[in-house]
């Protein structure tokens, strides 16, 4: 032991970028959790991985029925499975996230009340889990283009890596606030499910954003929209990228980054007293 | 030497007024804000706005110390003295409210065995999932592991999910995860209560060796002091939040001992004049068979229970001496009275009584007296709760090598017994 680190501990006031260093000094406990909840998650399950394909697939059949086939949804000339699943893929990436970015903190306590390790870690792993059910509930949509003989706007593909890094920091930023309250206030986890499920009908998943004409900036209240919308644009080809909208998007996402990321440092502190 | 750890000002506030609320029912709850809508709704925006008046609780106040580099020390303390609160915060569990530790070194801290095992998860993938929990790099877990496993003992099941491990397993494979973790620093909770006895002596080996032969430092919380005893040299007493004292482990110990729970032996209370219902015991004390106070036995040491009775001034009528113990957890162990031995105690004559009592039945811990005088069947003239407190520390008594293991201890009584 040549040069022992030297940790000091005391009253803490305001997070510094050691933090950041901490999380990333933690990387691999990052990986150790999202491998964790990957593998536990369809343990003892009879038919395992697909439920990740299962869930946004059912949706898609039935929203893909009733407002598709009966209620003559307009989907801007796509076929209307592909365009709703479009929107749900980046929806329930987002949705679920921040669940259970949401619930991270506590359902972690056992764990938060007998060990350190920089708490950030929590919700950022979960989110890392929701990224390999997209990848894997993205197969689905090149299935349902290949069975549409849909072709896809490649070159507007690459700019999905950049809408997934969107969705990601909001859901955290968003995630990050809401876990601190979750661990004094329980209602968070009666709430969220509700206020999601609301948000699912501001965002144009379900409907085109054009169907609202001159008021379509109304959808604009949900950060999601730009992303969405964007990913349709992207992916089918139904508008041009409204790079404003997503710029909006992205300029809020950020800002709650950073409001999360403060607000979850100052709470940190009393995490494990009060959880 | 080298100062590893130095602990300055520390202090630790708990706001405990919203601890309260959670034991509340939500039934309770509900009831209450349909009967009181308004007082509900007042109290809550008083709370928002602080303008209730928070209880605080000094968890820890004042606490200072320093540790060097290789020592071995225990912190012991009552219940509620803090020792937790200490070693969640030298841990970075919880932050202080005041003052600071400067910690030299990579601390691993063992508070529960087994944080963040898996129930789903295989033994071999929980060792590294708790592995990484505690600190340790993914390449040190694939180095350690076949010592892990080896410790551990759990070779066969290395490869069963832990849900169908015995308790037994489990602790085990959980324990040898974390003696591998070499820190500088180890700062240990309680956690050798569990597993068997072999394991038991096993685990204290793994740490005498952690401390003696690779020179690190361990901090350590137990209750039972017979292994802080043979373990630590150093010793912290907490309490009520507060370092009372520090020293060499023997001096600590015995001084802890006889503050237990704040039991003065001999204990005395004097009384109003009024002896005119019968009479009152004034002093109680505990002594050895050589008549020197004593607080702490050995399983087959006598105990001698004496008393101090100050007369009646009324009545002559004789009455008989009932002692009960009970353990720490209130629940009453023993009983005996003088009318079985057919010993008389006249009303009026003042006396001491001695009582010499063989605790072998009794299992290593803390135990309290009741005393009461009566005549059987009629009203008591005193009953004295908690009037003492005595110790019986863990002892090998037969020089088996073995002592009472501490898993026993869910046991109350301990019968003596031989093999023929």
């Amino acid at each position: 032991m040549s040069d022992p680190k030297i940790t000091v501990i005391k009253p803490k006031k305001f997070f510094s970028f050691n933090d950041l260093k901490e999380v990333w000094q933690a990387r691999e406990l990052l990986y150790f959790f999202t491998w964790r909840d990957l593998k536990v998650r369809y343990k003892q399950t009879a038919i395992g991985v697909s439920w990740a394909i299962l869930q946004p697939m059912t949706t898609m059949v039935i929203f893909s029925i009733f407002f598709g086939y009966f209620a003559k949804m307009p989907s801007d000339n796509i076929p209307y499975p592909i365009f709703v699943y479009t929107g749900l893929l980046v929806w329930q990436f987002f949705s679920s996230s921040l669940t259970d970015a949401s619930n991270s903190l506590v359902a972690n306590q056992g764990m938060l009340t007998k060990i350190y390790f920089p708490r950030l870690i929590l919700p950022i792993s979960v989110i890392v889990t929701k990224l390999a059910d997209f990848l894997i509930a993205s197969v689905i949509l090149i299935g349902l283009m290949i069975y549409f003989q849909y072709t896809p706007n490649l070159l507007g593909l690459l700019i999905l890596p950049l809408l997934i890094l969107i969705s990601f920091i909001l859901a955290l930023g968003t995630g990050l606030i809401l876990a601190s309250i979750n661990v004094k206030y329980r209602d968070i986890r009666y709430a969220l499910p509700f206020v999601i499920q609301l948000m699912l009908y501001v965002t144009p998943v379900i409907y085109p954003a054009s169907i609202l004409g001159k008021y379509s900036y109304l959808l604009a209240i949900n950060p999601m929209t730009g992303v969405i919308k964007a990913a349709q644009a992207a992916i089918l080809g139904n508008a041009p990228i409204n790079w404003m909208l997503l710029g909006i998007s992205a300029g809020i996402s950020i800002i709650l980054l950073v409001i999360g990321f403060i607000y979850f440092k100052r709470a940190e502190k009393y995490f494990a007293d009060i959880i | 030497m080298e100062t590893v750890i130095k602990v300055k000002n520390l202090g630790k506030k708990y706001d405990i007024s919203h601890m309260k609320g959670g034991y509340i029912s939500l039934r309770e709850v509900l009831a209450n804000v349909m009967r009181h809508p308004f007082a509900f709704l007042k109290h809550k925006i008083k709370k928002a706005a602080g303008l209730v008046k928070k209880e605080e609780f000094w968890a820890l106040k004042d606490v200072n110390f320093e540790i060097q580099k290789g020592e071995v020390v225990g912190i012991i303390g009552s219940n509620g003295a803090g020792k937790s609160t200490l070693l969640k915060i030298l841990s970075q569990i919880t932050t202080p409210t005041e003052g600071e530790v400067e910690i030299k070194g990579r601390v691993g801290s063992l508070l529960e065995v087994g944080t963040g095992f898996n129930a789903e998860l295989t033994g071999r993938e929980n060792i590294f999932l708790n592995g990484a929990i505690l600190g340790m790099s993914k390449n040190e877990i694939a180095q350690k592991f076949d010592q892990i496993v080896e410790f551990s003992g759990v070779e066969k099941f290395i490869d069963t999910p832990v849900k169908r491990y015995s308790s037994g397993m489990y602790v085990r494979l959980a324990f040898a995860v974390a003696a591998h973790m070499e820190p500088d620093i180890l700062i240990i909770d309680e956690v050798l209560a569990v597993g068997d006895t072999e394991f038991q002596k096993k685990c204290l080996g793994k740490m005498d060796e952690i401390s003696q032969k690779e020179g690190r430092t361990v901090l350590f919380v137990s209750h039972n002091l017979s292994v802080i005893e043979s373990l630590c040299k150093r010793c912290i007493l907490l309490e009520q939040g507060m370092v009372k004292e520090i020293g060499e482990t023997k001096n600590i110990i015995d001084r802890y001992t006889k503050n237990m729970h704040n039991i003065p032996n001999p204990n005395t209370r004097s009384f109003p004049a009024n002896l005119e219902t019968g009479p009152k015991i004034t002093k109680v004390s505990l002594l050895n068979q050589e008549d020197k106070i004593q607080n702490v036995f050995i399983p087959n040491q006598k105990i001698r229970l004496k008393l101090e009775i100050q007369p009646s001034k009324s009545n002559n009528k004789d009455y008989s001496i009932v002692w009960f113990i009970s353990n720490a957890r209130e629940q009453l162990l023993a009983v005996s009275s003088s009318v079985i031995f057919n010993k008389k105690f006249y009303e009026s004559q003042g006396r001491f009584a001695i009582c010499e009592i063989n605790p072998q039945a009794l299992i290593p811990g803390g135990y309290f007296f009741r005393i009461i005088l009566h005549v059987p069947g009629e009203e008591n003239f005193d009953d004295w709760k908690n009037c003492l407190h005595f110790e019986i520390v863990n002892h090998d008594i037969n020089n088996s090598g073995y002592s009472y293991p501490y898993i026993w201890s869910a046991a109350k009584i301990f019968l003596e017994n031989k093999w023929l």
